[in-house]
C-alpha cells in the first residue's frame, strides 16, 4: 500500500501533466499527423466537390504535372526559391558583417532592416504593387528625370514578373536572415579574429575561410527557415499580382487553395498539396537526420 | 628637470626599443573619417533608405489627392496634404461585397486576435511546463510530432481541418479560426515555453515539489510569476502573427467575419469602380499599422521571440 501511494504507476502516474498536454497531443496526433496522412490518401482518389474514397492510382498525379498552370508554378516557385536564398543569404550575411563592426547607432539600424518582417506579406505586396506601377510608380519618376526609354516594369510582363515579387519578398525577409546572421556572428570566439589578425589574414579571407565554416549551423537553420517559409509563399503573389498576368506568376500554394476551394476539383487539390509536402520533406529529412542523427553519434 | 614624470614620459618617447617593445597602449584611436567609415556608414546609410522608402511612399501617397498623385512623382511629398482617403479607407472603401471600409476587418481582426492569443499562449505554456517539468513517457515522441508539424506546408492540413471544424460545428465561425490559429502557433509557442522553463532552476521546482505544491500549484504560483518576459515575447509573436495572416483568415472564416487583411487585398485588389492609389495606400498602412507599433516599442523582445524560433527550430 506505501510503495503504491508513493509510486503510482502506468496511466495515472502524472495524471495532471498528461491531462494539460491534451491539446499538444491531439494537435499533432490528429492535426498533424493524421491530417497529412489524410491529405496524402486522398490525393490517389478521384474526390471533386466533395472528398470521395474512389482510388484512381496516380491519376491526380498525372493530370498535375501535365496542366500547364502547375508547371509555370513550379518553375516560379524554383526561380524564386533560389533566387532569394542565394539573394537573402548573401545580402543578410553581408549586412551582418557590417553591422558586427562595432558600429554606433547599430539599433537603429537593426530596427530598420528588420521592420519590413514585422509586416504583413499582403502590406508588402499592396506597397510594391504600387511601387512597381508602370504609369506613376518608379518607372515613370526616373522616365520624367529624362530617361524616356527606361524600361522597369516587371508587373505587367510575364517573362519577369516573378522577379518583381522577389523584390518584395527579399525586401521583407532579408532582415530576418540577417539578425539570424548577427546572432551566429556573434557567437564566433573573439580569439579567432585576434589569431587570424596575428597571422596578417586580411578580414574578407577571415570571413571567407574561417568565419563561415564556422558558422554552417547557423546557415543550415536558417537554410531550413527560409526554405520552408519559401514553399508557403501565397499570401504574397494574391496580394501583388493574382498570379498574374495571365498564370505567369503563379506558385504552389496558390494552385492548392484555387483547386480546394474553387475550382472544386479536391483530388487536385490534394496532390498537389503532396507534392508540396515532398519538396519540404527533401529540405527537413536530411537536416533532421544530420541535426538528431549527428547527436547520438557524439 | 627634476620632475619624474616628465622623464620619464620623454625617455619612452625618445628610446626607439623600448616603445617597440611597449607598443601603443590604450585603445587605438580612430578617426571619425576614415574610409572604412565612409564605406560602412555610408553602405549602411543606403541600405536603410532603400528599407525605408516604401514606407515613406506610402505615407505619402496615402496624404495626396488623387489629381496630384496622377500629376506628379510618387516620391514627391505632398503639396496639400489631405486626411480624407484615410477617412474613407477606414470608413467607406468598397470591397466587391460592401462598402463600409477597413473598419469592419479591423474590429474583425482584434475579434480573433486577443481570443487567439490568450487561447494559444495559456495552451502552449501549461504544454511547456508539462515537458520541462513533469515529463511523462512518450512525451517527447508529440513533442517531436509537433515540432516537424511546423514545417508541414499548411495547404497539406486545409481541407483535414475544414472537416474537423465543421464536424464540431465551429467552421465559418470566429471561434473555429481561433482554434486554428492556436493550434498552428503551438509548435513555436510550446518550444519557446519549454526552453524556457527548463532553463529555469530546477532547485526552485524541486523546493516547491517537497513542500506539497501539485502540478496547477506550482506553475500558478511560482513558473507563471518567474517568466513573465517570455510571456511578452510569446505575445509579441502571436499577435503580429495572427494579425497578419491571411491564408486561415480567407478559408475559414465567412466574409462578414474576414480579418483586416483580408478586407485589406479585397478593397485594394477589387476590379470594380477607379483605382484610388491613395485611399489603398491609407487602408495597407492601417492594416500594417498594429504590428509596426508593436515592432517599434517592443524592440529587442520582438528580435528575442524570433530568434527563439530559429535558435533550435
Amino acid at each position: 500500500m506505501a510503495s503504491e501511494a508513493k509510486r503510482p504507476i502506468g496511466l495515472f502516474r502524472n495524471l495532471a501533466a498528461k491531462i494539460a498536454a491534451i491539446p499538444m497531443i491531439l494537435t499533432a496526433l490528429v492535426v498533424f499527423l493524421g491530417g497529412t496522412l489524410w491529405t496524402v490518401t486522398y490525393s490517389f482518389t478521384n474526390s471533386k466537390l466533395l472528398p470521395r474514397a474512389d482510388f484512381v492510382g496516380f491519376d491526380q498525379y498525372e493530370r498535375l504535372w501535365a496542366t500547364e498552370r502547375w508547371q509555370v508554378s513550379i518553375e516560379n516557385l524554383m526561380i524564386y526559391g533560389l533566387c532569394s536564398l542565394v539573394f537573402s543569404f548573401i545580402i543578410g550575411f553581408v549586412l551582418a558583417a557590417l553591422m558586427d563592426q562595432k558600429i554606433r547607432f547599430e539599433n537603429t539600424f537593426r530596427t530598420i532592416i528588420l521592420y519590413p518582417f514585422a509586416l504583413s506579406f499582403i502590406v508588402t505586396g499592396l506597397v510594391w504593387q504600387w511601387l512597381l506601377n508602370p504609369d506613376l510608380g518608379i518607372q515613370n519618376v526616373i522616365r520624367s528625370l529624362g530617361f524616356t526609354n527606361f524600361d522597369f516594369n516587371p508587373l505587367y510582363n510575364p517573362d519577369i514578373v516573378i522577379y518583381g515579387v522577389l523584390i518584395a519578398g527579399l525586401w521583407q525577409g532579408t532582415g530576418l536572415v540577417m539578425v539570424l546572421m548577427l546572432a551566429g556572428l556573434r557567437g564566433i570566439d573573439g580569439d579567432i579574429w585576434k589569431a587570424a589578425r596575428v597571422d596578417g589574414i586580411p578580414m574578407w579571407k577571415t570571413y571567407l575561410f574561417i568565419v563561415i565554416p564556422m558558422m554552417r549551423p547557423v546557415f543550415i537553420t536558417t537554410l531550413v527557415i527560409i526554405a520552408s517559409g519559401i514553399v508557403r509563399l501565397y499570401d504574397l503573389i494574391v496580394a501583388q499580382t493574382s498570379g498574374g498576368p495571365g498564370i505567369s506568376s503563379e506558385v504552389p500554394a496558390k494552385y492548392v487553395y484555387d483547386y480546394m476551394f474553387q475550382g472544386q476539383n479536391l483530388g487536385q487539390g490534394f496532390a498537389a498539396s503532396t507534392m508540396m509536402l515532398l519538396a519540404v520533406a527533401i529540405v527537413i529529412i536530411p537536416w533532421a537526420m544530420l541535426e538528431f542523427g549527428g547527436k547520438k553519434r557524439v | 628637470m627634476s620632475d619624474p614624470g616628465i622623464l620619464a614620459v620623454t625617455k619612452a618617447g625618445t628610446d626607439p626599443v623600448r616603445a617597440q617593445l611597449d607598443g601603443p597602449s590604450g585603445t587605438r584611436p580612430r578617426r571619425l573619417i576614415s574610409r572604412r567609415n565612409i564605406f560602412l556608414y555610408g553602405t549602411l546609410i543606403l541600405v536603410s533608405l532603400y528599407y525605408l522608402l516604401p514606407l515613406y511612399v506610402m505615407i505619402v501617397t496615402s496624404l495626396k489627392g488623387m489629381p496630384e498623385i496622377r500629376m506628379g512623382n510618387i516620391f514627391a511629398p505632398p503639396v496639400e496634404i489631405t486626411f480624407e482617403p484615410w477617412v474613407k479607407a477606414w470608413s467607406e472603401a468598397c470591397t466587391g461585397l460592401n462598402c463600409d471600409g477597413l473598419s469592419r476587418g479591423f474590429w474583425n481582426s482584434v475579434r480573433i486576435t486577443v481570443p487567439s492569443v490568450i487561447l494559444s499562449i495559456a495552451i502552449a505554456s501549461v504544454n511547456g511546463y508539462a515537458l520541462a517539468n513533469w515529463r511523462f513517457k512518450g512525451a517527447d515522441i508529440f513533442f517531436t510530432i509537433l515540432i516537424f508539424g511546423a514545417f508541414i506546408p499548411y495547404q497539406v492540413m486545409l481541407y483535414p481541418i475544414v472537416i474537423l471544424l465543421r464536424e464540431m460545428g465551429l467552421y465559418g465561425t470566429l471561434w473555429g479560426l481561433v482554434l486554428v490559429h492556436s493550434v498552428f502557433g503551438m509548435p513555436i509557442l510550446t518550444l519557446l515555453f519549454r526552453n524556457y522553463f527548463t532553463s529555469l532552476p530546477e532547485e526552485l521546482f524541486k523546493a516547491a515539489r517537497v513542500d506539497g505544491a501539485g502540478f496547477w500549484g506550482i506553475y500558478f504560483q511560482i513558473m507563471l510569476p518567474m517568466s513573465l518576459p517570455i510571456f511578452v515575447v510569446a505575445m509579441i509573436l502571436q499577435v503580429t502573427g495572427i494579425w497578419n495572416d491571411f491564408l486561415f483568415g480567407v478559408v475559414y472564416t465567412k466574409p462578414e467575419y474576414y480579418p483586416m487583411t483580408v478586407q485589406l487585398n479585397n478593397i485594394v485588389n477589387s476590379v470594380q469602380g477607379v483605382k484610388e492609389y491613395n485611399v489603398n495606400m491609407a487602408a495597407t498602412i492601417l492594416t500594417g499599422l498594429v504590428p509596426l507599433v508593436i515592432y517599434f516599442v517592443s524592440g529587442r523582445l520582438f528580435v528575442r521571440g524570433i530568434a527563439a524560433g530559429a535558435v533550435k527550430g
